[in-house]
């Protein structure tokens, strides 16, 4: 068997699609599992997770340390019990406080971290005991009525 | 007694047994292409065996329709850069452009259009020298001297499909980004950092890439099985060939919209 043109138009057929997937793959897409070997998982608990969906980014000062892995509903506390994903390069101390917040007005929904001042660091299924839920949009239109109401009869 | 109703003559008559014979025809080539599918897979050896044939066939199906690939690609994506601007403008975000143009493309555009072309450019092509290879008993010609068409013909044809199919459609992709870049951030003048960094968080490797990969080769098999199926089967005239043909291109885009549409449904059913 001898090599031929048709073999090197081949040839640069196959890298130029494997170069496309590679460009697709790195450049346009991105893994958003981290991957299990280096990162831990903490629980948090939350009254109202709004919108709030799996896979969803965790935040920290804006930039993103991990992702939710898991939501689940304790039917004991009536709680949602949420499985945060971080990296293993971040570290936050015990006492840090996890918020569910919106990205602009509309935006999609994530965790933010806000870092506390304990020396003992978070360990692999702790849990953070700092929650806040969910804005829902619906009540607070609610609580400033409300007040709006309650202000007029004061007058 | 004069005859009301001639039965036996009657256009009605013949007309359901025309039907009948229509219908037992339509599931009999069903049938016998289920069984020349089985029978292809069965005999791929030689075309992994002399994967010279193979490569072969990959000149012909995947490098000879690159051109319209990607110009088509680059195209599509400079439309959907023009429109998408033209629509997230109205809401402000323009920077979302990025992640309107990778999604659509990665997801369905570049899967389903480049099997769209791959049907008309290579599968059209496939069908007419099978078919002209049997009208003029080339086929037969080779059983006679113990070599079987269907391994030193088919095969190769069918695993070049399906090897060429999940490149093109990754050109294409990567193609129509690029088109949508141009027409997005040189032309229009959307930033380029948000385009990328806005397109990279939503786009991601598995759920997105992965998937219109696995979409790809899905069309791939059957656009070939297709293709190869009506040229082996199609009657051995100039006629039938041209007619065989027609059919291949307006089957296999049939079947790939279809099969996109529950090939989707699977996919991105739990997803958000």
């Amino acid at each position: 068997m001898n090599k031929t043109v048709l073999d090197l138009w081949v040839g640069l057929f196959v890298i130029a699609g494997v170069v496309a997937l590679l460009f697709l793959a790195l450049k346009v897409g991105s893994m958003s599992t981290v991957s299990s070997a280096n990162s831990y998982e903490v629980v948090a608990r939350f009254d109202n997770i709004g919108g709030l969906k799996p896979r969803a980014p965790v935040k920290s000062a804006g930039v993103v340390v991990g992702r939710v892995s898991d939501i689940r509903f304790d039917n004991e506390t009536y709680e949602a019990a949420v499985t945060l994903r971080l990296d293993n390069r971040y570290a936050f101390p015990k006492d840090t406080s996890a918020a569910i917040m919106t990205s602009g007005l509309l935006g999609e929904q994530y965790i933010g971290l806000e870092a506390g001042g304990d020396s003992l660091l978070l360990k692999n299924q702790d849990r953070i005991f700092l929650t806040q839920s969910a804005v829902v949009l619906e009540s607070l239109i609610g609580q400033f009525i409300y007040g709006k109401a309650q202000e007029g009869a004061s007058e | 007694m004069p005859m009301i109703c001639d039965w036996e003559n009657s256009v009605l008559k013949r007309s359901i047994e025309k039907l009948g014979n229509r219908t037992i025809q339509a599931v009999w080539r069903i049938g016998f292409a289920a069984r020349f599918f089985v029978a292809v897979l069965l005999h791929s050896g030689t075309a992994f065996r002399r994967f010279g044939l193979t490569i072969r066939e990959m000149y012909f199906t995947g490098v000879l329709s690159l051109i319209i690939i990607l110009v088509s690609g680059l195209f599509v994506g400079m439309v959907l850069g023009l429109q998408g601007y033209e629509t997230l403008q109205t809401y402000g975000s323009e920077e979302a452009l990025g992640i309107l143009v990778a999604l659509s493309l990665v997801r369905e555009l570049g899967p389903v259009v480049a099997a769209l072309l791959f049907a008309s450019r290579a599968g059209s092509a496939i069908t007419a020298e099978i078919g002209l290879m049997k009208a003029t008993e080339q086929l037969s010609a080779m059983e006679m001297m113990a070599v079987d068409p269907i391994a030193r013909v088919v095969a190769p044809r069918f695993w070049a499909g399906v090897f060429s199919m999940p490149l093109l459609a990754a050109l294409f992709s990567a193609m129509g980004i690029f088109g949508g870049y141009l027409v997005g951030v040189q032309l229009i003048g959307v930033d380029e950092g948000a385009f990328w960094s806005q397109m990279k968080n939503a786009v991601d490797f598995e759920e997105d890439i992965l998937n219109g990969v696995i979409k790809s080769v899905v069309f791939g098999i059957a656009i070939t099985t297709i293709a190869l199926f009506e040229g082996y089967d199609a009657p051995p005239t100039a006629e039938g060939v041209s007619r065989a043909t027609t059919r291949t291109v307006v089957t296999s885009s049939l079947v790939v919209l279809a099969l996109d549409f529950v090939l989707t449904a699977f996919m991105f059913r739990g997803i958000s």
